[in-house]
């Protein structure tokens, strides 16, 4: 997913006007914790200051460029809320006078044992802000043509990058990429060492983009719904197609935009299936899912025959180090698993 | 003016000859017609939100004599060849020296549907205007600080004269906004044509500055940045529009970042908030510099009565007119939470 979202950002600065990719450690030589940003042309290393970064994208924008900046963990966004806010709310305070076409990118969620400031989920508080849209794939594919839309977006796109996902392979190919994999990494992964004579050979990239707003159902199903986003997503399919063995066959949605959000998509599965399930890993209360559970209740009530669920992190301040406190504060595979299997036994 | 703090250590300031006015007759009259139009705005302003015609009031009566210069100087137009302003809240003499009319502040106050800054949406003061580069101003204080080197490296990479103008006040620069202005402003090999600015009332609400901030002068924590600075006499209009003269001619030409520190005065206090009544005491700026040009014989007192006597006329005419202006509809609150299509 790296890769995918390295190429999204050499197309975009290629092909759709961006014209800053920045950050601390973006530039290079590193090209970014994660190497999402190695090689790429517009990028550069910023000053470690994230009120810096978002408020320099601002008036970038505002000067008709056109910025991806990014956060390097999302643990860090907190200190630069109000200038999220004031991102989300200039075109409306305005009323249409300025609007700020600017992306940014940060990543998200556990994964990776990152403990208490490397782990913290952000689609919660992202959702909070008026004014943004807000995306967050779970497949190379879908990062690609996500972070296209983000970069062609007239408004502020926050683009949530599941940092457990960031080494998964595709099963489908970007367009224009080799089909062999080592191929490609000779091509645009920075080398170990002195990478000061180093340029990436970029494959001929092909228009594709993910419309921000529209959600795909990735495994059909008619016994209940199961709604998740980002890195539990690929855990709700396992435990899908885990279930399928055992005769209950879940349908799973990949929301893929949490803002704005594919809400026919949710109520078409919910009005075949009557249950649903929506899992993701941020803490649990205030979670942009129990906005979803109530939307479901208010919306779907007579069409539901069993009590709608949330499975979410757990409200605690931090995520422990230690692998059993990781795996014991945010929704492993057995405990989506577990709770399909849970709400596909209710009966009415 | 033992409020202030007493010990308060003065900066040594610019300032220009009194015997000697080096701007000529057109321009001191141009600028003491437009600092009387906005104080009258501002006192029109005050009156209206007493009247309950507005539900706050917050401007710059008092700083007309540094922000009407700022506005004279700056290159209007829209994009990087032009000059960008981040402002604050006190900035209406600025944008009347651009060339704005007073109608639009009179909406914003009365928050009618035709405010032109925010649709009824936003305090008065609230200016914005993207065909000028006029960043949108907004109540967080020091905000525009991290933004402006925004514009500025666009301003940089586009070439040309244009520059990015930043002002705020002094309790701001607590913030950490500022700090992150001058090291974005100055990073080697990548110096930005910005002249950052601070009004230096030495207020922040009610709490002096004297008893929060240490250091002598704010210009000086340019100097550390290697960054060149200056404090002028806000107070004094033809030294303001001298030093403004100054350092915009060396931000445009270096393309290097410039702090400029205004010492001015808060004659309504901070807000409406704090009664925007008449502060006894503060400097004022517009009959300092009216007893100059007296004194030179640039403008006769009945002249300089006159200019007021029509600001005031016609302000008020525009006021009364905007009070029986429609307020927005509760369906506009939809409208333009993203960018609508023309």
């Amino acid at each position: 997913m790296a890769q995918a979202i390295r190429m999204a950002l050499h197309y975009a600065e290629e092909h759709l006007g961006v014209t800053d990719i920045f950050g601390e450690d973006v530039g290079p030589p590193l090209g970014g914790v994660f190497t999402v940003t190695q090689g790429l042309k517009t990028a550069w290393n910023s000053p470690l200051d994230e009120r810096g970064i978002i408020g320099v994208a601002m008036g970038l924008a505002m000067a008709g460029q056109r910025p991806v900046a990014e956060i390097q963990f999302c643990d860090y966004i907190y200190n630069t809320i109000d200038l999220l806010k004031m991102a989300g709310n200039t075109c409306w305070t305005t009323d249409g006078d300025w609007n700020l076409p600017m992306v940014v990118k940060t990543p998200v969620g556990s994964g990776i044992r990152g403990s208490v400031y490397h782990s913290h989920s952000f689609d919660a508080t992202a959702t909070h802000i008026p004014g943004w849209k807000i995306v967050m794939p779970s497949t190379p594919l879908d990062a690609y043509g996500l972070m296209v839309s983000a970069c062609q977006d007239e408004n502020p796109v926050m683009f949530l990058e599941p940092k457990a996902l960031l080494r998964v392979k595709g099963e489908e190919p970007i367009p224009g990429e080799p089909t062999d994999e080592r191929t490609l990494s000779k091509m645009i992964d920075a080398p170990l060492g002195d990478r000061s004579k180093w340029k990436p050979e970029w494959p001929a990239l092909q228009p594709y983009a993910v419309p921000i707003g529209k959600a795909k159902v990735v495994r059909e199903g008619d016994a209940l719904s199961v709604v998740s986003y980002g890195r539990t997503l690929p855990l709700c399919v396992r435990a899908a197609a885990e279930l399928a063995e055992a005769g209950i066959h879940a349908e799973v949605i990949d929301l893929r935009s949490l803002w704005p959000y594919d809400w026919e998509a949710i109520r078409a599965s919910v009005e075949k299936t009557g249950k649903v399930l929506f899992v993701n890993e941020d803490t649990e209360v205030t979670n942009f899912g129990e906005h979803l559970l109530r939307r479901t209740v208010e919306d779907l009530f007579y069409q539901l025959e069993a009590a709608p669920r949330l499975l979410a992190g757990k409200f605690i301040p931090g995520i422990g180090l230690a692998d059993a406190l990781e795996l014991a504060s945010v929704p492993q595979l057995g405990d989506i698993t577990e709770a399909i299997r849970t709400l596909a036994a209710a009966q009415p | 003016m033992s409020e202030r703090g007493p010990n308060r250590p003065r900066p040594q300031l610019v300032r220009a000859e009194a015997g000697a006015l080096s701007l000529d007759r057109e321009l001191l009259v141009r600028m003491h017609a437009l600092m009387v139009k906005a104080r009258v705005l501002e006192e029109r302003l005050i009156q209206m939100y007493k009247a309950g015609h507005g539900y706050f009031w917050i401007g710059g009566p008092g700083e007309e004599a540094f922000s009407v210069p700022l506005g004279l100087l700056m290159k209007k137009g829209q994009g990087p060849a032009f000059d960008y302003l981040h402002g604050h809240y006190r900035q209406a003499g600025t944008l009347l020296a651009l060339g704005e009319e007073p109608l639009g502040a009179l909406r914003q106050m009365k928050n009618t549907a035709s405010d032109p800054y925010s649709g009824g949406r936003n305090f008065a003061g609230h200016f914005t205007k993207r065909a000028w580069n006029i960043a949108p101003i907004t109540s967080p204080i020091e905000v525009q600080y991290v933004i402006a080197p925004g514009t500025a490296m666009a301003q940089k990479r586009f070439g040309g004269d244009g520059i990015t103008i930043v002002t705020g006040g002094d309790a701001g620069t607590a913030e950490g906004d500022f700090a992150s202005c001058l090291v974005w402003s100055s990073r080697p090999g990548n110096e930005l044509p910005i002249l950052i600015i601070v009004t230096h009332n030495q207020w922040g609400i009610s709490t002096a500055a004297s008893t929060q901030q240490g250091p002598k002068s704010i210009a000086d924590r340019g100097k550390a940045f290697g960054m060149r600075t200056a404090s002028v006499d806000g107070n004094d209009a033809v030294s303001s529009y001298l030093a403004l003269q100054d350092a915009f001619a060396y931000v445009r030409s270096e393309r290097k970042p410039f702090v400029l520190e205004a010492m001015v005065s808060r004659l309504y206090g901070h807000s409406s908030a704090s009664g925007a009544n008449f502060v006894p005491g503060e400097v004022d700026c517009i009959a300092s510099f009216e007893e100059l040009l007296e004194k030179k014989g640039i403008l006769s007192r009945a002249a300089m009565d006159q200019v007021r006597e029509r600001w005031t006329k016609e302000i008020g005419e525009l006021a009364r007119q905007v009070r029986d202006e429609p307020l927005p509809g509760p369906e506009s609150i939809w409208r333009n939470v993203y960018k609508e299509k023309p």
